[in-house]
């Protein structure tokens, strides 16, 4: 009955295509919330129009009761919202889980929104932004992912240009229920599973100034077949091969002399090894202890004197702020993530 | 002077006098003069902003849009609806209510006056600099530009913040110290009850909010680095900083619409409020919990889950006096002589537009619902509901049931009432369509959007249209009564607080004896 109803209004509220087990999740929640609110109003606003009619002023000297409190409906009127409040809670505390669990074989996509475009990059170095179509039409850029498959996106914000600004964006997909910001100088995360193929519009939900109503993008969701296919490169359009990401990295670090101090093969240097770093637990010389996760590794090429781990010396790397890109960030972290 | 039973109005009338008064009810007059011609300033950009929305295409370039937005949002907030009802309503009615002859300290009152009309200049002075368009919440680090109408903007936000913490003060001790013999906390009426709760909020917070813009105007001009990542600051810092203020700001601009609510609710239904213990201490209660809830205008930004989950659970607990409110004002037109005056129609307007407002709080509140709702219309559409439909329709409502008194005339009941059917019905044509299109995932702030947006769009314009013709009957209804109402009897409604003991409008002193209390402040019997 319950189940029947919740059904019903699921499909008459108006919410976008639900393309993933987390919006589908989502849409019970929602319809519960609606009934709940429905019924709420109902009692409040029918019961206020029936007693303004029913207790209507008839003359000028009407008597009234003097009913000044009742303990025991004010506990009712306390405790049953009381109790649908935390219902409500738990139940998006409980989906708000299951949208942050990130799986360790996702698919990772690196997603930078810059004023005023989205731009992706794949492992393998393909970078996907907008483009335009043979009759001079915005063609936005499509993030291309496979059906039923975990992505992690992990989002930053960069400048456009070197005169420019990075600011905050932030990557909506509403048929995915998803939203996340993203920050300059720093990494955030979002996965979904789509279970659906489509085309779905992705917005920038943050306000980012001029075009901002413009910075749009789309996930077209394929089947894993045409995935493979579409990496390959069939539907790029041949699009020549770049250099994974990974490789980006690679040349970065010699680039910027990373090579000097930090080893590949475990040994320690001037500074430590990045065999084995990803993800491990580092412990610096304050005391302080940390995983070493994508801001981790930002952090100490940005800020490098913050936390020096355990046994080697402050003060001997600087700083690379303002010199490196995020583009060549991210391509080293990806780089350490493959040094297992 | 002292009880020569002078109409307040009376006695030196020249423009000076005016501009120079310690009388709280002066003051009370000289914040309506101000806020009516900011709300009126306000208004216009609302409407441009929905011309812009009328149809997806640009009829102004997305710049003057983004100031359009930026504008109606810092005028509405910081002009208009934080000093509304505390400083006309509160000013006018708290000494009042509780039987004194003015506030504490009537020089700090003229001089908050003074404080807010420098802020309104600079922010005003911000549009000959190329005007402001971060949005009024400033979030950087897009607001550190160097651009000096920022910076200007900035400052006349930190100088508004001292006429806010100015008053709540006042207020305070006024409560405290001013109160007529006999006039127990417990039985001071229910708006004082909400304008010092209100005050309280005002006092604790708005320094938050002074230090953020300062901060901010800093980082703009010398180049520290606080708040933006490019020069190694935090940028979700400022969120923090930012909604440690706004949020408990949104309850320093409903509460005291709470209050307002509940004397016209008891006045036209000729009944005892019911529960005044729980809407007294239920005021203070979420003034309390409204300083533990900021985190939940930041779900999506990469705060920690723990703080999510932490912040959603909090703000759940604030919905619970909020219900409680609502229940004890429907408990108190049970039974009740319920007279449907202007006043009673606007009371009940707030009570529908309220429970949605307050209902769609909780959608916002669930973690999991608001990543999809974040940066809506779905949330442009609650905050209206609750601010406007809440705060407005209680200044509405509360203008016409104390304009007897201010001006010792009575206004014309149907063109009043008319002005509310526009109002009223225009407003929920204006924001309802607003929650579909959050529903479908339109984000806010955007001056272009999808064809599949169009035809709400085009409604939600038109109810605005709806709203500023019901806002132009309002203003006519309050001259007609200036000009040529009847005059006002001391007590018109049959209230029973103690503003209406004195004559309307009041003498200069309030009270010629000072009035002795002896029971609560709804004693309908």
């Amino acid at each position: 009955m319950i189940s029947m109803f919740i059904a019903m209004a699921s499909a008459s509220t108006f919410m976008p295509p639900a393309a993933t087990q987390v919006a589908k999740q989502l849409n019970h929640l929602y319809a519960f919330m609606l009934i709940s609110s429905v019924i709420s109003f109902i009692i409040l606003v029918g019961g206020m129009i029936y007693f303004v009619y029913k207790y209507k002023r008839k003359t000028a000297n009407d008597k009234t009761p003097y009913i000044s409190h009742n303990h025991t409906l004010e506990f009712i009127w306390s405790f049953i919202p009381f109790v649908i409040f935390m219902a409500c809670f738990a139940w998006g505390a409980y989906i708000y889980k299951e949208m942050r669990t990130f799986d360790e074989n996702a698919l990772e996509i690196n997603v930078y929104g810059k004023k005023w475009v989205w731009e992706f990059e794949y492992k393998d170095g393909r970078k996907i932004t907008n483009g335009v179509d043979a009759n001079g039409k915005l063609e936005p850029a499509t993030m291309v992912v496979p059906v039923n498959t975990p992505v992690k996106l992990l989002l930053t914000s960069v400048k456009l240009s070197p005169e420019d600004k990075a600011v905050l964006h932030s990557f909506f997909v509403p048929a995915f229920r998803v939203k996340q910001d993203a920050l300059p100088g720093r990494y955030t995360a979002l996965t979904f599973t789509a279970d659906e193929k489509g085309l779905f519009q992705v917005f920038c939900a943050e306000y980012c100034g001029t075009g901002h109503s413009s910075m749009m993008a789309k996930i077209k969701v394929v089947s894993k077949e045409d995935f493979d296919a579409w990496v390959l490169g069939e539907e790029a359009g041949g699009a020549p091969k770049e250099m994974t990401l990974a490789d980006k990295g690679r040349a970065a670090y010699a680039k910027w002399a990373c090579i000097g101090c930090h080893t590949l093969d475990g040994s320690p240097s001037t500074g430590p090894s990045w065999k084995g770093l990803w993800g491990n637990e580092r412990s610096f010389n304050d005391g302080g202890k940390a995983v070493a996760d994508e801001n981790y590794i930002r952090e100490s090429i940005m800020d490098p004197n913050k936390h020096v781990v355990k046994g080697f010396e402050p003060n001997k790397m600087p700083t690379f702020k303002g010199m490196i890109s995020d583009e060549d960030i991210t391509a080293i972290i990806e780089f350490i993530k493959t040094l297992k | 002077m002292a009880g020569s039973g002078k109409s307040y109005l009376e006695g030196e009338t020249g423009l000076w006098s005016w501009l120079t008064s310690l009388d709280h009810k002066r003051i009370g007059l000289l914040y309506f003069f101000s806020v009516a011609f900011f709300f009126l300033l306000g208004g216009i950009f609302a409407l441009l902003i929905r011309l812009e929305l009328f149809s997806p295409g640009a009829l102004f370039p997305a710049d003057m849009y983004n100031r359009f937005m930026t504008y109606h949002g810092a005028v509405m907030v910081f002009f208009v609806i934080i000093p509304g009802i505390p400083a006309i309503l509160g000013n006018f009615f708290l000494p009042l209510q509780i039987g004194a002859k003015d506030v504490a300290f009537p020089r700090l009152n003229l001089m908050s006056w003074y404080f807010l009309m420098t802020a309104a200049v600079m922010a005003l002075c911000t549009l000959l600099l190329g005007g402001v368009d971060t949005g009024w919440t400033f979030y950087t680090p897009y607001s550190i530009s160097f651009k000096p109408a920022t910076i200007l903007m900035a400052f006349a936000v930190f100088i508004a913040g001292f006429s806010s913490i100015l008053t709540g003060l006042n207020f305070i001790a006024t409560v405290h110290r001013l109160r007529a013999p006999g006039m127990t906390m417990n039985r001071m009426p229910l708006f004082v009850w909400a304008i010092y709760s209100t005050a309280i909020l005002q006092v604790l917070a708005t320094p938050v909010l002074g230090i953020t813009v300062l901060l901010l105007a800093m980082e703009n001009i010398f180049n520290i680095g606080i708040f933006d990542p490019a020069l190694g600051g935090d940028p979700v810092l400022f969120q923090h900083f930012f909604w440690f203020y706004s949020h408990p700001a949104v309850y320093i601009m409903v509460l005291p619409a709470m209050g307002v609510i509940s004397e016209l609710v008891t006045t036209y239904s000729r009944k005892t409020i019911f529960g005044y213990t729980a809407i007294a201490y239920s005021s203070l209660a979420i003034a309390a919990i409204s300083f533990l809830v900021w985190g939940h205008h930041m779900f999506t930004s990469g705060q920690s889950e723990v703080a999510a989950i932490t912040f959603s659970v909090l703000t759940m607990l604030v919905g619970v006096p909020t219900a409680i409110k609502l229940f004890n004002w429907l408990a108190t037109l049970y039974r009740g002589s319920i007279q449907m005056t202007t006043p009673m129609l606007y009371t009940l307007g707030f009570m529908f537009i309220f429970t949605i407002g307050g209902m769609t709080g909780i959608y916002l509140a669930t973690i999991a619902t608001d990543i999809h709702f974040h940066d809506t219309y779905f949330v442009v559409a609650h905050f209206h509901y609750v601010m406007v439909g809440g705060t407005l329709m209680a200044i509405m409502g509360g203008a016409f049931h104390w304009l007897p008194k201010m001006v010792g005339k009575m206004y014309n009941e149907s063109i009043a009432r008319m002005s509310f059917v526009f109002i009223f019905i225009g407003f929920n044509v204006t924001f309802f369509p607003q929650f579909v299109l959050g529903n479908m995932g339109m984000p806010r702030r955007y001056h272009d959007y999808l064809p599949a947006f169009e035809s709400l769009n085009k409604i939600s314009t038109i109810g605005s249209w709806m709203i500023g013709f019901g806002f132009l009957i309002a203003l006519y209804a309050i001259i007609q009564a200036i000009r040529s109402g009847s005059p006002a009897p001391m007590n018109p409604w049959g209230s029973k607080t103690l503003e209406w003991t004195t004559a309307s409008p009041p003498p200069h002193e309030n009270f010629l004896t000072t009035p002795t209390v002896t029971a609560g402040p709804y004693e309908f019997k």
